[in-house]
């Protein structure tokens, strides 16, 4: 199963200008099959972290160990998924869902059966030979999904996958989200910046610290995965709650104030 | 299918306008070195077999230019843009070396190569290569961050970066660079032709206009018009095979 073990993960930039610190000693723990959400105000280091967590950007001190492996590059089960959902617009559906298999060299049939499959599962069935800007922005994020799925992947990393989409596909994709988690039971770390999607998405709610990034605060959020849970009164509860909370620590709106002495975190 | 039809009325509506145009022209100035259209058609009928051997010599020497042309510059273009340390030794280079017009070199070209073929294939090779290496380069350099990381996310090595996300993302712009210094390259193949050797139809003109021939001058301005536009419209095919994706949610 897929853990995760971040141990004082630090992660320096080396800038045009200056060096950026963007993670600073950073501690985090996650089961196998996990669902963490991750929020924290911008520029704190959340692309970062997945990066880092995916094996694109190397740590200057601390480690990351994945299923008991450290990170030193691209794992083959670890899926990322970014915010303009990382397709390739002169791939057709197909295509950009297979590339995963086929840049690890999988037989052809294979891999156009396994994306077929994991095309049909997020609903793209009849659109095989579509390519991405024949899409909607909706389901270009079912496709860069599918990617994920037919990859087998059992560590799904997401960097604000839903905020470029309209609020009515943005919870139709929320609850695939979901339904995929439950049936597949990977570990997913998702990094939003709403509020009411970390509550939504996230067993656990992982607020970080302004930049260097540091793990602030975890929000335990037990019954997130029951049915129904978005229309309970306990959902907006937990919601209000962790928007007081970020208020009151200054992480909301932490790029404008000093950065929190670094004791007490996590 | 109907795009093609459209197509093929345009060059004839094109075809006919040039036509009254060129008539109308050469009865207004009414002098032998403008004759009309149909001298010029006559003569093209009557000298096909010898325009069609030299027409076929200016076509091997110009797509075998560009062709070698875009085999090297392309590559390395590409390869400059993604690897910002080689570009910082070669792109200097280049920017230095870029606005000098390559026709200079003919004559050592010509001294080096003779008057054969091998002079104006590099002449021209040399051309396209610039305008393609430059294009390419920037074309490489302005490929999305993101693009790139979700490739690597799946574990692509450099190679298959390439592959799949630099090559495929910079064809289109390649492709305008070919459109653009082929024009070129007829005009620069005209010339070179024209200056020395015995062959082609840069030396046919000349030729015949050194024997006041002025309908056969125009029967080679015609053949070499036919050459630039079949080779711009194979260019053209080409990239719609290649690019299907440039044309993907465009009403
Ligand atoms: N490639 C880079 N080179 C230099 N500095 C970088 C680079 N990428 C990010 N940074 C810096 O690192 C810090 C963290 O960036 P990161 O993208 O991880 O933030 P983020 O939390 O994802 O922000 P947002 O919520 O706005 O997406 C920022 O201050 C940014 O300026
Ligand atoms: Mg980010």
């Amino acid at each position: 199963m897929t853990d995760v073990l971040i141990d004082s993960a630090s992660v320096t930039y080396t800038g045009v200008e200056r060096d950026v610190r963007a993670l600073d000693s950073l501690d985090l723990a996650l089961g196998a099959g996990e669902a963490v959400a991750i929020i924290g105000p911008s520029g704190c280091g959340k692309s970062t972290l997945l990066l880092a967590m995916a094996g694109l950007v190397g740590l200057s001190g601390g480690s990351i160990v994945i299923d008991g492996h450290g990170v030193t590059a691209a794992r083959l089960r670890t899926a990322l998924i970014l915010q303009d959902f990382g397709l390739l617009p002169w791939k057709d559906a197909l295509h950009n869902a297979a590339l995963g298999l086929e840049i690890r060299h999988q037989p052809l049939v294979d891999r156009t059966r396994r994306a077929t499959e994991a095309l049909e599962r997020v609903g793209l069935g009849e659109f095989l030979d579509s390519y991405p800007a024949e899409l909607s922005g909706g389901m270009r994020q079912r496709l860069g999904l599918a990617r994920a799925l037919a990859l087998d992947a059992d560590l799904l990393l997401m960097d604000e996958p839903l905020s470029a989409l309209d609020a009515l596909t943005r919870e139709d994709l929320q609850d695939l989200l979901l339904e995929l988690w439950r049936q597949r039971g990977h570990t997913s770390v998702l990094v939003t910046h709403s509020i009411e999607e970390a509550v939504f998405l996230g067993r656990r709610i992982v607020v970080m610290t302004p930049r260097p990034g540091r793990v602030h605060a975890v929000v335990e959020n037990p019954r997130m995965g029951e049915h129904g849970y978005r229309a309970t009164e306990e959902f907006y509860a937990r919601c209000a709650e962790l928007r007081r909370f970020l208020a009151d620590e200054g992480a909301v709106h932490g790029a404008r104030v000093a950065a929190p002495p670094a004791v007490g975190a996590s | 299918m109907s795009a093609v039809i459209r197509r093929v009325i345009g060059y004839a509506g094109a075809i006919a306008l040039l036509l009254i145009g060129w008539q109308a022209a050469s009865w207004l100035i009414a002098s032998p070195a403008l004759p009309g259209p149909f001298v010029a058609l006559s003569d093209l009928w009557r000298l096909r077999s010898e325009l069609l051997s030299e027409t076929g010599v200016s076509a091997w020497r110009v797509t075998a230019s560009v062709l070698l042309g875009i085999a090297i510059g392309a590559p390395l273009g590409l390869a400059l843009g993604r690897a910002p340390r080689a570009d910082a030794v070669f792109a200097p280079i280049v920017f230095l070396s870029y606005p000098v017009p390559k026709v200079v070199f003919l004559p050592v070209l010509l001294v080096l190569l003779g008057i054969g073929d091998a002079s104006k294939i590099a002449l021209i090779s040399l051309i396209v290569f610039f305008q393609v290496l430059v294009t390419a380069r920037d074309a490489a350099r302005a490929i999305p961050v993101a693009s790139v990381l979700s490739v690597r996310s799946l574990g692509a090595d450099r190679w298959q970066v390439f592959r799949h996300v630099v090559v495929p993302a910079a064809l289109p712009e390649i492709f305008t660079a070919l459109r653009i210094s082929t024009g070129t390259a007829i005009a620069v193949l005209f010339f070179s032709e024209s200056v020395a050797g015995s062959s082609g139809l840069g030396y046919y003109i000349i030729d015949a206009w050194g024997r006041v021939a002025y309908g056969e001058m125009f029967a080679g301005i015609i053949a070499m018009a036919l050459l630039g536009v079949v080779l711009y419209e194979f260019i053209e095919a080409l990239e719609l095979r290649l690019c299907r994706w440039t044309r993907a949610g465009r009403t």
